[in-house]
């Protein structure tokens, strides 16, 4: 009864249609945004510029009701809409049921129009602060943007589409993509990939109108302290989900889908920076232009690698030619547009502040260099393998071995530089000085290499290395919190106590933002060097029978059938000992969801330590005997933990003042700087 | 007034100087990255190969190497750790030996990539065996394989057995 009650409901709303409506509306509404210009560049038409305002609103509202009215076909399981079908299954939880919207090509080009649309609407609501012609032009870029991407969706993606006679059952969610760890991945990451359009439309809207300043950045550098925190929760997501679904606990693969969200944020993250240069300092305007330019076509081919088919075979992108085309044509107009343009206009800019090779500023261009150069690499390692099959069918495939290679030395430096950077000051700066300030830092991390060296007998020495830099960065976040916060001419009592707590107290949320993201990163090395000191066992057990990995001891207590809503599974449930003492029980488990009749493993788990015994389950033999493989991994926490802190760090530094949009700021930092400074 | 002019001809002049200075260390680092990936790159490419070209000799013994194809029904065997199966792209075959588990796709008759060395007899000592991520997607070698036998139904088709 309630079933048909649904089925009536579904049909009386036409939800499919609607939602298809909607879409069309928003792709008006866009197109209109992007040609609004005609009616306001060359008059300088107030009102009409006003206009772009309500538009992108009246776009963002469109496409979030064909995204809801998506939303309502998964939940209400209507398999007459073909993409329903195919990744949905009445049986499935709620949450699947929803996440189930962007599992497939077709849901996820939604979603990042979605997405696309709010950062849209926020430009249009809270962009007072900025003047009108900058505004109305910013939101005709977007609208563009939005304008090629819905018009993709409509004519070569369209999620809505019904199906004739509709099937009784959905061929459920691929089974991968059941799990909540990978279900909100993509909205991050695209919330992430979307962030930097804002940083490009300001970008090109900057050089068509031929004016830069100091603003610019003002403006640009929320929007991208925002978008890259999401970025990189998104990837640390992505990165832990792969550690516990893969069943092997490797965190990253240097996979073609992994190195396509990795070279927007190394891109991102030098645009974090050159952003703080040019706003504190007005200098490296037109490189700040191009870096948000390359960060956001970084973020296209980054989606399209991803969602063409083209890295599962160069062939696939052929197989449906509409589609290829069709994002080949959004790809070469957008990056090949904008640097055109770049490259038109950017001789017309005035040049920026001078500053000494040893300063902040010097510092943070080795910054971008270094960051810029790894974007570099990890691309040309991700292309050649499709430029060569493209160009000869030679199958070849670019591993680890090489993004080892590359990345790793050009970060390297970078990691070590970071505390002296940090540590100078803008326009000319005391390396000696930054150097006294971070030795016991320096001395701190030096010492915990040594002992670690020493305490594992031998080993690889990178990773002994990788801890005391990471070390090091974390110490030298702290030292820079602690000089700031120190007054000059220190003397001990507890005034002076008093005096520090204050200023500390009193130092901007910028700075505390950028520590914890630098102590952060160093987490994150940790993390990584400490993947050396992994213990593995891979073996075959039987029932009662124990295994030592890394310190501790599992025994094989049971394996029993169970089963799930839409899978039935084997559970082994390992209990583990440390010196002969019980400490705790993990279950891991192989699924098969009869549906699909796809298998899975999930591992089992057991975190001690920011450590985790991780155990996963194997094939069965014929015998009896289960295959299992057992891991120790120390400090694996690390990893992620520092991402977090990374984007938590980003978040403070957002939520610093002087960074709000629409705040008086113009004339607070006027009264900051003396008058006498010389206007460079 | 002289004074003046002169700082400002210096301070034009020490801009170019720096510009210069910047560009000159950034074409340096850019020309490190990029010789740093082309030698990563002669170094690190492992090339891909069906069945066939094996049997034909185009891979010299020692080489490391990708072999794709269909896991070959019957051919699996286990011995405690060790597992031993064949490669087919049903015209030749490749003998595959490798340590460790297999991953959950792993099934006689499904698509398969073994990454490793190639032994003088033929035979691949493989240290990384991929399987289909799930039942659409396929390895693109192994698809590769089907194709260039002429047993390729399509993208999402069934596997031919």
């Amino acid at each position: 009864m309630f079933g048909q009650r649904l089925l009536l409901l579904r049909y009386l709303l036409m939800l499919a249609e609607t939602g298809f409506f909607a879409l069309l509306l928003a792709l008006a509404m866009a197109i209109l945004l992007s040609a609004s210009p005609l009616a306001w560049s060359a008059s300088d038409d107030r009102q009409m510029m006003a206009l772009t305002r309500p538009l992108m609103l009246a776009m963002s509202s469109f496409t979030v009701i064909a995204f809801a009215m998506l939303t309502a076909c998964y939940v209400l399981s209507d398999f007459s809409v073909a993409t329903v079908a195919e990744n949905s299954h009445s049986a499935i939880p709620l949450i699947f049921k929803v996440t189930g919207v962007w599992g497939n090509h077709e849901g996820s080009m939604l979603l990042w129009a979605l997405i696309l649309a709010i950062f849209g609407a926020l430009v249009a609501r809270f962009g007072d602060g900025l003047p009108p012609r900058l505004q109305a032009r910013v939101l005709s870029v977007q609208g563009l943007i939005a304008a090629a991407f819905l018009a993709f969706i409509v004519f070569t993606s369209n999620p809505f589409l019904r199906l004739d006679p509709a099937p009784a059952e959905g061929q459920d969610l691929n089974p991968v993509l059941q799990d909540i760890g990978l279900a909100i991945h993509p909205p991050l990451l695209y919330l992430g990939y979307v962030g930097f359009s804002v940083a490009f439309a300001f970008a090109v809207a900057a050089l068509i109108e031929g004016r830069i300043d100091a603003s610019f950045a003002r403006f640009v550098r929320p929007w991208t302290l925002l978008a890259w925190s999401f970025l990189t929760v998104g990837i640390a997501m992505g990165s832990y989900w792969a550690y516990y679904v893969l069943g092997w606990g490797g965190f990253w693969f240097w996979d073609p889908v992994e190195n396509a969200s990795l070279m927007p944020w190394l891109a991102g993250t030098a645009l974090v920076h050159s952003t703080l240069v040019m706003e504190k300092r007005d200098a490296l305007k037109v490189w700040t232009l191009l870096l948000a330019i390359l960060t956001f076509s970084l973020s296209l081919l980054g989606t399209f690698l991803v969602r063409s088919g083209v890295l599962t075979s160069v062939h696939a992108f052929a197989s449906d030619p509409a589609r290829g085309i069709f994002i080949l044509a959004i790809l070469t107009f957008f990056i090949g547009g904008s640097l055109t343009l770049f490259a038109l206009r950017a001789g017309e800019l005035k040049p920026g502040g001078l500053f000494a090779p040893i300063s902040r500023e010097g510092a943070l261009v080795l910054n971008n260099l270094l960051l810029a150069s790894a974007a570099a690499a990890v691309l040309i390692g991700t292309l050649y393998p499709l430029a060569l099959e493209a160009l000869t069918s030679d199958k070849i495939s670019v591993g680890p071995p090489y993004f080892n290679a590359t990345v790793l030395p050009l970060l390297a430096p970078l990691l070590f530089a970071l505390p002296f950077g940090q540590s100078l000051a803008w326009k000319r700066g005391d390396l000696l000085g930054a150097a006294q300030r971070l030795l016991t830092a320096f001395g701190l991390a030096i010492l915990v290499a040594v002992a670690l060296r020493i305490a594992h007998g031998g080993g690889p020495v990178l990773a002994p290395f990788g801890a005391g830099l990471g070390v090091f960065l974390i110490l030298g976040s702290l030292t820079e919190i602690v000089t700031r916060s120190l007054p000059a001419g220190a003397s001990s009592g507890l005034l002076t106590a008093k005096l520090v707590l204050k200023r500390a107290a009193g130092l901007p949320r910028q700075a505390y933002g950028s520590a914890l993201a630098h102590a952060g990163l160093g987490l994150t090395v940790i993390g990584i060097a400490a993947t050396a000191w992994h213990a593995e066992t891979i073996t075959l057990m039987r029932v009662g029978e124990a295994r030592n990995v890394g310190g501790y001891s599992l025994t094989l207590t049971r394996l029993s059938p169970q089963q799930g809503p839409n899978y039935r599974e084997t559970a082994a449930s390992f209990s583990i000992a440390e010196a002969g003492v019980p400490i705790g029980e993990v279950v891991s488990t192989k699924r098969i969801y009869t549906v699909r009749g796809t298998p899975t493993t999930q591992v089992g788990l057991m975190t001690k330590d920011f450590g985790q015994i991780y155990a996963s389950l194997g094939d069965s033999e014929p015998d009896g005997r289960v295959g299992v493989r057992l891991y120790w991994k120390p400090l694996v926490l690390f990893i992620w933990l520092g991402a977090v802190a990374m984007a938590l760090g980003g978040a403070l530094s957002l939520s610093d003042r002087r960074l709000r949009l629409g705040l008086p700021v113009r004339t607070r930092i006027a009264e900051a700087i003396p008058p006498a400074a010389p206007a460079e | 007034m002289n004074v003046a002019v002169d700082l400002g001809k210096r301070r034009r002049s020490s801009r170019r100087r720096r510009r210069f200075s910047l560009i000159a260390v950034a074409l340096a680092m850019l020309g490190l990255a990029v010789g740093l990936a082309l030698y990563a790159l002669s170094g690190s490419i492992v090339f891909f190969h069906t069945p066939s070209e094996v049997a034909d000799g185009v891979v010299a013994p020692g080489a490391r190497v990708r072999i794709g194809g269909l896991v070959k029904e019957g051919s699996v065997t286990r011995s405690g750790e060790r597992i031993e199966f064949v490669i087919t792209d049903t015209a030749k075959e490749v003998k595959v030996a490798y340590q460790g588990i297999v991953p959950d796709l792993f099934r006689e008759g499904q698509g398969v990539v073994a990454e490793g060395v190639l032994r003088p007899d033929h035979s691949l000592d493989a240290d990384n065996v991929l399987a289909k991520h799930d039942e659409r997607y396929m390895p693109r070698e192994a698809v590769e394989a089907l194709k260039r036998q002429g047993l390729w139904r399509g993208d999402g088709a069934p596997v031919p057995k």
